[in-house]
């Protein structure tokens, strides 16, 4: 029972993490119909500029600030570089190409993908880095669930993102500028008709998104310590699982798919053996595609001719 | 010569075509292209072939390795070529195909089973079973259209390179039985045997040439096979009901064309040219290894595919040439100098011009090289004191470019980004300004360049890949032999 509940919690920590990287993949994909490969490394960079921020700060064990203020300013800086890194994914390789065939923004996403990974390989080097979050949050503070206790920082993970899905949802539901990602989504050209400033939208949409992938890789780098070069892309590719399985297009399928992503990889971990989390990941996603290609929340897509 | 009037059903594509040609005829290349574009198919084929078979006489030994390599790209991205160039399948889980018949080959032709397969009865065998598992792939994900099937055939490679690296503890193979051997690969592959006669690495005719491998040649003729019957294979029936796929599924659809067994047969075509392909890299490397079929493999291909201009023979088979090349290239500090100044050159004539804006352009980097290291040197002295790249080249910049002596991954690292993001500002001015942002970009770009990158070949190979990918699809779709598309709206 306490091992259930603590590959519980670990796969909700690790899920709410997929959830906000899958966030960014679904809203994109609702709006440009286009799958941003480079989102895994948009999530790797906000990694690394937190780490950058928790260095100048001057690292785990010397902190100049409060542990909270220092926690602040890294999310800051990782959703200010990622967030810069999103934008101009848009503005230079996606933009160019709304008007080519379908085929040709992917490539080009692979490509920017693969630049920014050799990028960070080049700044970074290939040496991980570790947060020794330890040393930030006691590792026997937290709250008590059932036999177990959650560590804080997990519990600061999960109620932060679920904070963040939740204002993204009344934001996209409730608010002017979500109404306009809405129609765009629906149909860009009518929206466009409507005098609704497209470009504008989809910049705003890139930026949110990459936003939830910078604080997704601090979060990342607090719960399970290290960081590399290479991790946006397992982590992409499971995100986009979870936008898939959930239902792409749709944010309440982000979240869900996103969990259930988290965890069957934790139960998976947990009683199986960590050698085959990702082919079961892989495996029920490929199963799911061929079940409901629109996922558990989407609506079929109709094809207008 | 046939009459534009007589071609009746293909006037489309003579229309298509025309465009071109016409293009071909402007700028720089247009002799070549000129010359290019009056060779039949047949010749151009004999060109090359002849080309490529002196290429072992013309450098040392060792270097007919690279040529190995070059032309088992090309044989990997004409299969390639077949799902995504003519069919337009994005096809992500490709390399997994080329992994599977490398992995076959490799454990029927080595110690890892008791009975070693004949050469002649392996490779058709391969070559069917790859192809059988691409149209399994293919099965069902015809469902699926585009990012799906793209993600859906990512999963599959991810999958099989998985499998292959935990196959010995996979819950239902025996603790005795590890076929792929795990991380550890398999080594110690034969090389093909046909009929007494071995396709190793050895020199050819009893070592009076000078030494050339064997397995070149044995690629080089499959190579050839491979492009005869592509090119066939392109203008048949299926070849053009695989481009009228490509430009409007659904019409096509209307046009009683039966979709699915299209792309079934495209997915096992370009897997069959895959596995085969595969089956020769596992003998020409003596052995194979998971990582040989990652996706750094696949973006390879692609970029390939790309590069050449994705659809056309000529094109794919000049990409492979291009991109298996430049690694080559980058590991040569000289060659790599030259490479990088050359490719500036050429930016800066595509970008700019007109002369007086490029000797204004130049002028302003040597300006502003001088100027930099003048102050950097009086507040800093370590910034020019740094260890030199020996090369001419670099001795010569030496006197010019900043050189750091300490900190120089950190400065580095800042000065790349400054550089990304003033690729970036040029991209969007113009004018003047363009100028203006061109001339610290380019100063920028040559300190990483003296600083780092001409130290790290493999790092400048990955960025030079993924940015050929993106610039590509921003400038050339097409790719450098490929038609441009007409767009029917």
């Amino acid at each position: 029972m306490e091992f259930f509940l603590q590959q519980t919690v670990n796969g909700l920590t690790l899920g709410s993490v997929y959830a906000l990287l899958a966030l960014g993949y679904s809203m994109v994909y609702g709006i440009l119909k286009l799958l941003n490969f480079a989102h895994g490394e948009v999530y790797m960079f906000g990694a690394f500029a937190g780490y950058g921020m928790l260095t100048i700060l001057g690292g785990s064990s010397a902190l100049v600030v409060p542990v909270w203020l220092a926690l602040v300013l890294m999310f800051l800086a990782a959703i200010l570089a990622s967030s810069a890194i999103g934008v101009a994914l848009e503005r230079f390789a996606y933009r160019p190409l709304r008007q080519s065939t379908r085929i040709a923004p992917l490539i080009s996403a692979i490509g920017a993908s693969f630049f920014l990974q050799a990028a960070a390989l080049l700044m970074f080097t290939a040496n991980s880095r570790t947060f020794n979050t330890p040393q930030l949050i006691a590792i026997d503070s937290g709250i008590p669930f059932g036999p177990i206790r959650v560590w804080m920082v997990r519990v600061l993970v999960i109620v932060t993102s679920f904070v963040l899905m939740v204002l993204l949802y009344l934001w996209v539901n409730r608010t002017k500028t979500g109404k306009a990602v809405r129609a765009v989504s629906f149909d860009r050209e009518a929206a466009a008709m409507m005098g609704i400033d497209v470009d504008k939208v989809i910049v705003v949409v890139f930026l949110i998104g990459s936003a939830l992938a910078g604080i997704g890789g601090v979060m990342v780098g607090l719960v399970f310590g290290r960081i590399f070069h290479i991790m946006g892309f397992v982590a992409g590719l499971k995100a986009f699982t979870a936008a898939v399985l959930g239902g792409i297009g749709s944010i309440p399928g982000a979240m869900l798919g996103g969990l259930m992503i988290g965890l069957a990889e934790a139960f998976t971990t947990g009683y199986i053996s960590s050698t085959f989390q990702n082919l079961i990941v892989f495996g029920l996603l490929i199963v799911v595609l061929l079940i409901r290609p629109s996922g558990l929340l989407g609506r079929p897509e109709l094809v207008k001719v | 010569m046939t009459a534009p009037d007589e071609t009746g059903i293909g006037v489309d594509e003579w229309v298509e075509q025309s465009e071109g040609r016409r293009e071909g005829h402007t700028g720089f290349t247009a002799p070549a292209r000129r010359l290019f574009d009056k060779l039949t198919p047949g010749s151009r084929l004999t060109l090359f072939l002849l080309a490529a078979a002196t290429y072992p006489f013309l450098v040392r030994g060792s270097d007919v390795r690279i040529g190995i390599t070059i032309l088992l790209l090309a044989m990997v991205a004409l299969g390639l070529n077949v799902v995504v160039g003519w069919a337009g399948l994005l096809d992500l889980g490709y390399v997994a195909f080329y992994g599977f018949g490398a992995y076959f080959y490799a454990i029927v032709a080595s110690d890892q089973l008791p009975a070693h397969w004949p050469t002649w009865i392996a490779i058709p065998i391969i070559v069917a079973a790859s192809a059988l598992l691409g149209a399994l792939l293919s099965l069902p994900s015809r469902r699926l259209v585009g990012d799906y099937l793209a993600i859906m055939t990512l999963f599959f490679a991810q999958i099989f390179v998985e499998l292959v690296r935990n196959f010995e503890r996979l819950p239902f193979v025996p603790d005795d039985l590890n076929l792929t051997g795990g991380p550890n690969g398999i080594p110690g592959v034969k090389p093909f045997e046909f009929f007494g006669f071995e396709f190793n690495g050895q020199e050819l005719l009893g070592g009076t040439l000078p030494t050339f491998s064997r397995q070149y040649y044995l690629v080089l003729v499959f190579l050839g096979l491979l492009i005869v019957g592509l090119h066939n294979l392109n203008d048949s029936r299926t070849g053009r009901a695989w481009r009228a796929l490509r430009e409007d599924t659904l019409a096509a659809e209307h046009m009683t064309m039966p979709v699915n067994r299209l792309k079934l047969l495209a997915f096992a075509v370009g897997a069959g040219i895959a596995g085969l392909s595969g089956a020769l890299f596992a003998t020409v490397q003596n052995g194979v290894f998971p990582n040989n079929f990652n996706l750094f493999v696949l973006i390879i291909m692609y970029a390939a595919v790309i590069l050449g201009g994705s659809g056309s023979i000529p094109g794919v088979v000049l990409g492979a040439v291009a991109i298996a090349y430049v690694p080559e290239l980058l590991r040569d500090p000289t060659k790599a100098g030259l490479l990088f100044y050359v490719g500036i050159a050429v930016v800066l004539f595509v970008l700019v011009r007109r002369w007086d804006k490029i000797a204004a352009t130049v002028g302003g980097v040597f300006v502003l090289g001088l100027v930099v290291r003048f102050f950097s040197s009086r507040i800093w002295d370590e910034s020019i004191l740094g260890e030199v790249n020996d090369t001419s080249l670099s001795r010569l910049l030496d006197d010019w470019v900043l050189n750091f002596e300490s900190q120089r991954d950190v400065i580095t690292s800042y000065a790349f980004v400054l550089a990304i993001v003033g690729v970036l500002l040029v991209v969007l001015a113009t004018g003047w300004w363009k100028i203006a942002a061109l001339i610290p970009t380019l100063y920028l770009a040559i300190l990483v360049w003296e600083n780092k990158l001409v130290f790290q070949p493999s790092i400048t190979r990955q960025l030079l890949f993924g940015a050929v990918l993106v610039v590509m699809m921003a400038v050339r779709p097409q790719g450098l032999l490929g038609t441009r598309r007409v767009e029917i709206m």
